[in-house]
């Protein structure tokens, strides 16, 4: 590498963070020889896998597109729920990221990521170093244990699951349920939104109540919200709870979970011990790391503010946002997630190629939670750029079903599929 | 010569408003084509549905646009449809309705 006179006095002047952050930048070789305009996504969830194929897809194949993802598999949470009911298995749920490599020509780079440069341009990971002209994060959610005493990712990992993120969590999970006796507590403790999946919590319940309905019908579903009510769909969830499952549900607002008893599995709020057989507590959440990697949560330090037309972050130019992490009034949902990948996805290219990105965003989201392992209600809506705001509103006109149905519980189904099919297929 | 000169900057003229309506025309395509694609979450991606829902791709253009509007207007009855369609335009009806009618199915 020859150093020119431009580059020498950059160099000069990052020599403080390098002496900060000692391994960053120079040290790392590069994992993958850049050749030509690359974008890096980290996170091959719903949001960075579907970036992942609609950049190259849109821009034929002219952008290399580098895909940093920590898990071998891409595991589905939307309706992992059901693992928990028994109409699914995490089996049914995990897919593989052949067709993106294969059929795109994704390069995917499985590892950790330790650091983003965003001066550099570069994220480092244990194994060398990726350079971008646009990073693309899409980290999902991290928890904030510490906000809750006694509990740690640990703790999570070994007997407290909070399986928010569907795999080994959630198929713990499921076998408490069936380790516990008949007549037992479940206890489900929701955090204060903004959270992941506004209904995930509620269909939870509905899920757990309908294995247990069929397998140990004395047992109790006990939900510990630490919101003022039910955050989504909280007329058709009251119904399932009351003539699916009489007497099983029973439902507490304002009733954060503060500290837990590990061992004598007892969780405790502002005002009372709840005992429990099997304890699921869903901490509060905030972006994934790689946000605060790249410095962009700024948000309470929790989440990232973004330009809606690009999700370009509004603290560092050329790094954009997609998914749960963005701070915005609009779902966390695996399908927001996607309708954003596929704005930021033409956008990208747009700034890559010297056009104008879409100055009149228009997305979509649907949302449907299973209630039994046959029915099923949704919520949704179309959401809108508001220029003035510089905001996504949704528009006139969503909403949620009527009631719940078999067959919106068959359509869900197909929902699934033709998600997944979209975004990985 | 001055004629010669006048039709030249005609044309020079013709082409820049053709380029120009060619490139509204191109930006007016992606906006057609990332309308429809949070479309892909129930009908698969370009509209080739996976199963469950209707084949979007190849579907006439004005068979697409009275559907949407039948929903829009509760004509035609729906479990999801009536809630998407009311969050769009007729003008937008008509730009998804050609981006999937110039799908093949």
């Amino acid at each position: 590498m020859s150093l020119d006179r431009r580059s020498f006095l950059k160099l000069g002047a990052a020599g403080i963070a390098i002496g900060a952050f000692p391994g960053l930048a120079f040290a790392a070789s590069e994992i993958i020889k850049k050749k030509g305009q690359r974008v890096v996504i980290v996170g091959a969830g719903f949001g960075g896998a579907t970036a992942a194929k609609y950049l190259r897809t849109w821009s034929n194949n002219k952008i290399e597109v580098v895909l940093v993802e920590r898990n071998a598999m891409f595991v589905s949470c939307p309706m992992s729920n059901t693992v928990l009911g028994g109409s699914r298995t995490i089996a049914d749920l995990t897919h593989s990221y052949d067709n993106l490599k294969k059929k795109y020509g994704v390069k995917l780079v499985h590892g950790e990521v330790t650091a983003i440069d965003t001066e550099k341009q570069a994220v480092m990971l244990a194994q060398g170093k990726l350079s971008y002209d646009r990073l693309i994060i899409s980290p999902g959610v991290d928890f904030m244990f510490d906000q809750i005493e006694g509990l740690s990712a640990a703790v999570a990992e070994e007997s407290i699951p909070h399986a928010w993120k569907a795999g080994a969590q959630t198929t713990m999970l499921r076998k408490q349920l069936e380790d516990m006796p008949n007549g037992g507590v479940v206890a489900i403790s929701i955090p204060k939104a903004p959270y992941r999946c506004p209904p995930g919590p509620y269909e939870r319940a509905c899920q757990i109540a309908s294995y247990l309905k069929n397998n140990k019908p004395n047992s109790k579903v006990l939900i510990l919200d630490a919101n003022p009510d039910v955050t989504s769909k909280k007329g058709l969830f009251m119904a399932a709870w009351k003539e699916l499952y009489p007497e099983m549900i029973e439902y507490r607002a304002n009733a954060a979970v503060t500290k837990v008893d590990v061992a004598g599995k007892v969780a405790k709020t502002e005002f009372e011990d709840v005992k429990a057989d099997v304890l699921n507590v869903i901490p509060p959440m905030k972006a994934g790391a790689v946000a605060s990697m790249a410095g962009v949560a700024s948000v309470d330090g929790r989440w990232c503010a973004v330009d809606f037309l690009t999700y370009e972050s509004r603290v560092h130019k050329s790094v954009h946002v997609i998914g749960d992490a963005v701070s915005a009034a609009l779902p966390k949902s695996g399908h927001m997630a996607t309708s954003q990948a596929k704005v930021c996805a033409a956008a990208v290219i747009e700034l890559m190629q010297g056009g104008t990105p879409d100055q009149n965003p228009t997305i979509a989201n649907t949302c449907y939670s299973m209630v039994s392992d046959s029915e099923a209600m949704h919520v949704a809506n179309v959401y809108r750029f508001n220029a003035e705001k510089q905001a996504m509103v949704a528009a006139e006109g969503g909403g949620v079903s009527a009631q719940r149905s078999e067959i919106e519980g068959t359509l869900a189904g197909y929902w699934l599929k033709n998600i997944l099919n979209d975004v990985l297929v | 010569m001055k004629i010669i000169k006048q039709q030249l900057s005609l044309i020079a003229c013709a082409i820049g408003l053709a380029l120009t309506m060619a490139g509204a025309h191109a930006a007016d395509d992606k906006h057609a084509r990332n309308l429809a694609a949070p479309c892909a979450a129930c009908h698969g991606t370009n509209g080739h549905s996976v199963g469950g829902t209707p084949v979007l791709a190849g579907l006439d253009q004005a068979l697409f646009v009275s559907q949407m509007k039948d929903f829009k207007s509760g004509a035609r009855p729906a479990t999801v449809m009536h809630q998407h369609a009311k969050g769009y335009t007729d003008e937008e009806f008509e730009l998804l309705g050609a981006y999937f009618a110039a799908q093949k199915r």
